[in-house]
């Protein structure tokens, strides 16, 4: 099981904060495969440019590896300071 | 080291008083205050913004400030770090960050708190919202905030600015 986090802008776009998913993912990149196929928006925001990523709670990368129980966030560019 | 994400204000009398358990150790105090700012206003704009909301990302942006705080005390001879950020609905003229760096010497002090400012705007995860009089806008992040951080991953090793 895989726990997935949305912020900011993306969280608005696709109306939810977090999902569960069940399936087993060996990288991020292959959920976000998975998100894309959920619809129109879904893809919309996952092929936006500026995507950033976050692994229990550590920056990662799309081909960051997973295991059963992680945390994947995503967001869009930070804008804090 | 003192870092914190909080929705209160802070007062920059907090510094002088975390510093003071280094006593003498401590030669030079450099402190960065942010404040929210009407900063997509251009003269003659209609549009003006009226508040601001900053969302986060709990535990990881505890994370990365205390990460970046630890990253200065390893590049910079550096007695105290302070990193406070403020979350929730804020307003034009309120204060947003406070980075303080404590050091034997000014070099330090300066660089090292102007390291941890342009480190934190691209990679601490926090997002601003405008609330402006035509409607919410989500603050696209800028591109010259990233120069400024290259800037500081392109210059010399720690040990050569700990010689100066």
């Amino acid at each position: 099981m895989i726990n997935v986090l949305f912020f900011a802008k993306y969280r608005e776009q696709l109306n939810m904060d977090s999902l569960q998913l069940d399936a087993d993912f060996s990288s991020v990149q292959s959920v976000i495969e998975a998100l894309k196929n959920k619809g129109d928006t879904w893809h919309q925001v996952f092929t936006q440019s500026g995507l950033m990523i976050a692994v229990n709670q550590q920056m990662a990368k799309l081909n960051s590896p997973l295991k059963d129980g992680d945390e994947v966030a995503f967001f869009p560019p930070v804008t804090g300071g | 080291m003192l870092v914190k994400v909080q929705h209160e204000d802070f007062d920059l009398a907090l510094v002088r008083d975390y510093f003071k358990q280094y006593g003498a150790e401590v030669g030079a105090v450099v402190t960065f205050t942010g404040l929210v700012r009407d900063f997509q206003h251009q003269p003659g704009d209609k549009e003006r913004v009226e508040a601001l909301t900053l969302e986060h990302y709990p535990g990881m942006t505890e994370s990365v400030l205390t990460q970046l705080a630890e990253d200065a005390k390893s590049r910079w001879n550096l007695t105290g770090v302070v990193i406070i950020h403020r979350v929730g609905t804020l307003h034009p003229g309120d204060n947003i960050v406070l980075v303080a760096t404590a050091s034997a010497h000014r070099q330090d002090a300066f660089n090292s708190c102007q390291y941890i400012m342009d480190t934190l705007k691209t990679t601490a995860p926090f997002w601003k919202k405008e609330e402006t009089d035509h409607g919410a806008r989500w603050v696209e992040a800028k591109q010259s905030d990233h120069g400024e951080m290259d800037k500081w991953q392109a210059s010399a090793a720690p040990e050569d600015q700990k010689a100066n």
